[in-house]
Formats: structure tokens, C-alpha cells, sequence
């Protein structure tokens, strides 16, 4: 291939990449705007809470259980080493509550709901019901992308306090009732070093974040899917992919402006 | 689904969600503990604060009683000054001392009050007047190098010095 060509094929790529970028900027503007509209109409969005949040739980309770107790295994085996296996309360809440929690949710919301909503507006599209609705005048923004966004920009908050407080119980269930830390020493250690706002506050904030992020590529993939089976499935293979490494990024940035400076 | 019945389930969700944060604010976290009861300031002036930090602890016999306020320092004297907030539960004689102390060999730094033995107490304000600094690390290497210079003397000392 000559080099020009090359050239010339490069320049289309990051066009094509720009304008996508663009687009999906300013369908970020239309569901921000669309925003006050699905709040008037709540109900439309408490089904939605319903299919997100309530249907999530009980993946969220076991995982939130079963990583706080392995973190208490894992980190009671390291500082029993140095004589501080009281610290494992104070370790796995922290770990909790600044990272695993946010994260580990927001990964799990992204296979769960994520998902369920590509495939769920995708199907809408293909079927032409988005396209019933603009006849009628319903702009579908408002009516089916709004509430689904506002759904998941309070589900997963919610979602994430429950996993950590699961979590930290997990963990008491290992340190205290298996391994037989002192429950005293366990908890007294955990206040000392949680702060309310610094590490409770900052982990609430990054879940406000994730599902901010994590809401709009699903809906924005499936919005934006093409209306075959085929189209459908690769959005959601991408809603999957691109959500968990936007969350993976905007928790190492979020992270290094939160955590980095010592008090 | 009928309308009821969603409202209450996604309530449930939300109130699930709502005591899953109290709990992780009061149990995990420090907000119940967040400041003593009542409490009284004291101060104490430091040649040497260390590393000791706002919101570390006050203890008398190991036992917390009270936090750190605030530390600042004074340009007349050319100390470190630190406000505590004690408990109001425990008075302590005016000739109580205040040591800055490390927990374990790697742990935080906290102030140790040590009770004296006067008959009046201190008074909510007061300094403490008996103090005794942080132990600085790279002050006690250094003075050991010195003194085992000392003991060589002669060229050796030149040597330690650099």
C-alpha cells in the first residue's frame, strides 16, 4: 500500500473517532437535559430502580459478602506475620469503602444492569418501537432514556453502601467468628482509622461517578446499536467492555485526586 | 406488577440502602466518636512536635482521653503549640507533664499525659508546663555516630563528622 493511502486511512480512523466521540458528547447533553423531565414523571423511573436496583441485589449481597470475607482471610494471613491481626477490621474497610466497593459494584452493575439495558433498547430499536414513539411525538430521550438514566445514577450508590456494609459484616464473620480476632479490637480499630467524609464520603462520591459512566454507555450502545440480532449483541459485548474500563480509568484518576494528599 | 407493590419494593431497596450507609458510618467509620462528649482545651508548647498529627489521641495510662485540636506554632517562643480537647470526665493535677510518645516502634505519634501530684487541677485554657519533646530518629542516629566518633577520636572523628 502506498504511503498516502495510508495516510489517508489513518485520517478517516480518527475522524471516525472524533465524530463518535462527538456524538456520544452531545447525547451525553440530550439525556442531561432530558434529566428534569423523567424526574417529574418518577414513576418511570421507579420501574426502572425496580429492574436495577432491587433485581441486583442479591448478586450484590453474596459477592459484597464473599469479597469481604476473603479479604479478611487474605489479610488476617499477612498481618498475623507482624502482630496485628486486630488491623484486618481497619484494612478491609478501608479497601472497602475507597476502592473494592465503588469498583468491584460498578463491575458488577455493568454485567447486570448494564447489559439489560443495551440489549433491552437495542431490541426497542430494532423492533421500531423508538421509532412509534417519534411519530407520536414521545421523544423516546425523555421518555425511555431519561428515567433508565436517572434509575441508575441512584441504584448504584445505593448498591455500593450495601455491598461495603455486607462486606465489612463478611469480614466480621471471618475475623471475629472463625479466626476469633477480638470483636472489640476489631471494630474499635476500624473507627480509628475511617474517617466519615475522607474515606465514606470520597467512595459515595466515586459511585455517583461510575454510575453517571456507567449508565450512559449502556444506554448510549444500545441507543445507538444497530437494529439487527448481530448489532445488538456487539453492543452489548461493547457496553460490557467499554464500561468496565471506564470505571478501571475514572477510578485511578478519581483515586489520585482523592487519596493522594496526606491530610 | 401492581404499582403498590413496586413503590414498596423499590422503598425497601432504597431503605436498604440508606442503613447499609448509617452503618458504615457509625459502626466502620468514626462519626459517633467524632468528638467527646464534652469536652475542655489545654495546651501544651513542644520544642519538637514529630510527626504527630490533628486528631491524634490524648492518653494518660493508655487510657484515650481526649484528641488533638490543632497544632501551630508560636513565633515568640519558637515552639510548636498544641491544643487538646480532654474530656471533661478527667481533671488532672497542674503539674501534670505531656510527652509525645510513638506507638510501637513504627506507629502514630500521641500525646501521654503523666498526672503530678498537686492539690489544684488544671483549668480549662491552661498550658501544660512540663513537656517533653518527640523523639526525632535522625537526632538519636546522629548523636550515636558522635559519640562513637568520640570514642575514636583523632581522624576517625573528622571522618564520622561528614
Amino acid at each position: 500500500m502506498n504511503p498516502v493511502d495510508l495516510l489517508c486511512a489513518l485520517g478517516a480512523r480518527v475522524l471516525r473517532w472524533l465524530s463518535a466521540l462527538g456524538h456520544a458528547s452531545l447525547f451525553f447533553g440530550d439525556l442531561v437535559r432530558h434529566t428534569p423531565a423523567a424526574l417529574r414523571r418518577f414513576d418511570l423511573a421507579l420501574v426502572q430502580i425496580y429492574a436495577i436496583g432491587n433485581l441486583s441485589l442479591v448478586i450484590i449481597i453474596t459477592s459484597g459478602a464473599a469479597v469481604g470475607g476473603v479479604l479478611a482471610l487474605q489479610a488476617y494471613y499477612a498481618l498475623d506475620r507482624y502482630g496485628a491481626a486486630e488491623s484486618v477490621g481497619l484494612l478491609v474497610a478501608l479497601s472497602l469503602l475507597r476502592e473494592l466497593g465503588p469498583v468491584l459494584t460498578a463491575l458488577l452493575y455493568a454485567g447486570r444492569a448494564g447489559t439489560s439495558l443495551t440489549a433491552e433498547i437495542g431490541l426497542m430499536k430494532a423492533g421500531e418501537q423508538l421509532a412509534a414513539m417519534e411519530m407520536m411525538a414521545v421523544d423516546p430521550r425523555s421518555r425511555v432514556l431519561a428515567p433508565r438514566f436517572v434509575a441508575g445514577i441512584v441504584s448504584l450508590p445505593l448498591l455500593a453502601a450495601i455491598f461495603s456494609a455486607v462486606g465489612v459484616g463478611g469480614a466480621y464473620l471471618i475475623a471475629v467468628k472463625l479466626i476469633g480476632i477480638d470483636s472489640a479490637a476489631f471494630w474499635s480499630q476500624m473507627q480509628d482509622g475511617v474517617d466519615v467524609f475522607k474515606d465514606v464520603g470520597n467512595g459515595m462520591f466515586k459511585t455517583i461517578v461510575f454510575g453517571v459512566a456507567s449508565t450512559f454507555i449502556a444506554l448510549y450502545m444500545g441507543y445507538e446499536s444497530e437494529a439487527t440480532p448481530e448489532g445488538v449483541a456487539k453492543a452489548t459485548t461493547r457496553t460490557v467492555v467499554f464500561s468496565s474500563v471506564t470505571v478501571l480509568v475514572l477510578d485511578f484518576l478519581l483515586t489520585s485526586l482523592m487519596f493522594s494528599t496526606k491530610p | 406488577m401492581e404499582k403498590k407493590t413496586l413503590e414498596t419494593l423499590v422503598g425497601l431497596f432504597v431503605v436498604l440502602g440508606a442503613l447499609a450507609l448509617i452503618f458504615l458510618s457509625l459502626k466502620a467509620a468514626n462519626l459517633a466518636s467524632f468528638s467527646f462528649d464534652s469536652t475542655y482545651p489545654l495546651k501544651a508548647s513542644f520544642d519538637n512536635v514529630g510527626g504527630l498529627k490533628i486528631r491524634a489521641p490524648v492518653k494518660s495510662a493508655g487510657v484515650t482521653i481526649g484528641r488533638i485540636k490543632s497544632i501551630s506554632f508560636d513565633d515568640k517562643k519558637f515552639q510548636g503549640v498544641v491544643s487538646m480537647e480532654i474530656d471533661r470526665r478527667y481533671q488532672f493535677p497542674a503539674d501534670t507533664s505531656a510527652k509525645i510518645l510513638t506507638s510501637g516502634l513504627l506507629g502514630d505519634q500521641y500525646i501521654g499525659l503523666d498526672p503530678g501530684g498537686d492539690d489544684k487541677n488544671l483549668q480549662a485554657g491552661d498550658s501544660i508546663k512540663l513537656t517533653q519533646s518527640a523523639v526525632v530518629l535522625e537526632d538519636l542516629i546522629g548523636k550515636a555516630l558522635y559519640g562513637k566518633a568520640a570514642e575514636g577520636g583523632g581522624n576517625r572523628q573528622k571522618e564520622a563528622a561528614k
